[in-house]
């Protein structure tokens, strides 16, 4: 008899926390992901933290400093710049689609499109203008394509992130739930999540290296890494898009990587930088 | 089958002679060298391995070099585990213990083979 009174007191609760749970939106995510890093971080603002590690360790703030002081992306940001303003064969250019890209676009990106039923990122973006202009579009995740999209970033520097997920739009919610459960969900043979380096341990060193809080990540993509510089050649090689940072990450944890521009990846970038709303875009950022 | 996995064995052995003829002088040295190499040694190997254990990723672990914090420096091991068998259970799989731990689960993912566990284990164990 008292067992089955715990049952059915257990079964009230599920049902008193069930509506709660499923009233858990887009805002309230944002605000308990935000707070959990003000708390893990106290004295860091929360506009410090578009500087990712860079704001939780002073040593490796002071060299990068120095190293912002002649930046290593500016040669090829000037070709980013050059590629944005190219007239294509029909005499129209990248900034034809992009005609308020000087006073700051980039925080506005990945944004739902209610008539295509899907998340449109920068990049996505910039190809499907050259595409419909008759060009080819360019490679995915490195090379001219994060170097446009870079400077697109570069001019919206202090734009502050506005992702809008539409919560009456049930298939807005969708894409931003696929995205909420890739960031949460273990994979690979290492079986890591996004969260168990950038939630559980921000602050904390694999090896010698620095895990840097997920709240702020978004904001200096596309990046330069010294990492993709040593790797390539030419002023574009250290140049990224965060879904070539995706594909790093997925790779590290032996994961098999999905392809740039994927349903999956669109939707991780759609909630990743979602959460990041109301930072400042300093992209890009010199990154090791 | 069994023949053909002891075939497989003669041939590997004689490819290992045969690469440490070419690699020293004195194959009885040599030969000597690996002898040598107790369990305990195989498994701090198989541990500091980037591409094995790794284990230095998140542990501190003496004798090894940058190590990461994310886990419990690897120190006094006989006092936080009653048996062997329970470390081995813990690297085997550590979210059976806690699911939500950042562990890699090295024996239910095949990360590292039976054998390399309980060198490991071996290792670990002298800490």
């Amino acid at each position: 008899m008292k067992s089955k009174t715990l049952i059915l007191a257990a079964a009230a609760g599920l049902a008193a926390g069930a509506p709660l749970l499923a009233q858990a939106g887009p805002k309230e995510d944002l605000k308990a992901f935000r707070e959990y890093y003000m708390k893990r971080f106290p004295g860091v603002p929360l506009d410090e933290f578009a500087n990712g590690v860079y704001a939780i360790d002073a040593g490796m703030r002071a060299e990068w400093e120095q190293m912002e002081e002649f930046p290593p992306y500016e040669l090829g940001l000037d070709i980013g710049k050059a590629e944005f303003y190219k007239k294509f064969k029909n005499g129209k250019s990248l900034a034809d689609c992009f005609p308020d890209a000087e006073k700051g676009i980039k925080q506005n990106y990945p944004y739902w499109d209610p008539k295509r039923k899907e998340v449109i990122t920068l990049e996505l973006a910039i190809n499907e203008c050259r595409k419909a202009n008759g060009e080819k579009p360019y490679k995915w995740k490195k090379g001219k394509l994060a170097a446009v999209s870079a400077y697109i970033g570069y001019l919206s520097r202090g734009k502050r992130i506005n992702v809008v997920v539409p919560e009456d739009d049930p298939d807005a919610l969708a894409w931003y739930e696929r995205g909420k459960r890739f960031f949460y969900a273990k994979r690979g043979q290492l079986n890591f999540s996004c969260a168990d380096c950038h939630v559980a341990n921000p602050g904390r060193r694999i090896r010698a290296n620095l895990l840097s809080p997920a709240l702020g990540q978004v904001t200096h993509f596309p990046a330069y890494r010294k990492k993709w510089e040593a790797k390539g050649s030419g002023a574009l090689a250290g140049f990224g898009t965060i879904q070539r940072r995706y594909t790093g990450c997925n790779k590290q944890v032996r994961a098999k990587p999905f392809k740039a521009q994927s349903v999956e990846y669109r939707s991780l970038e759609y909630f990743h930088t979602y959460m990041s709303n109301g930072l400042p875009i300093n992209a890009p950022g010199v990154r090791m | 089958m069994r023949k053909a996995a002891t075939l497989i064995t003669t041939a590997v052995s004689a490819a290992t002679l045969l690469g440490s003829l070419a690699l020293t002088s004195d194959p009885a040295v040599a030969a000597e060298k690996k002898k040598a190499l107790s369990v305990v040694e195989q498994g701090k190997q198989i541990a500091f391995n980037r591409k094995k254990g790794n284990c230095l990723a998140c542990h501190q672990i003496a004798g090894g070099t940058l190590p990461g914090n994310i886990g419990p420096p690897l120190v006094a091991m006989k006092q936080r585990f009653p048996s062997k068998q329970a470390l081995r259970e813990q690297i085997w799989d550590a979210t059976k213990r806690n699911p939500n731990t950042s562990m890699p689960p090295f024996g239910r993912h095949k990360i590292l083979t039976e054998d390399e566990i309980d060198k490991v284990v071996e290792f670990i164990w002298t800490l």
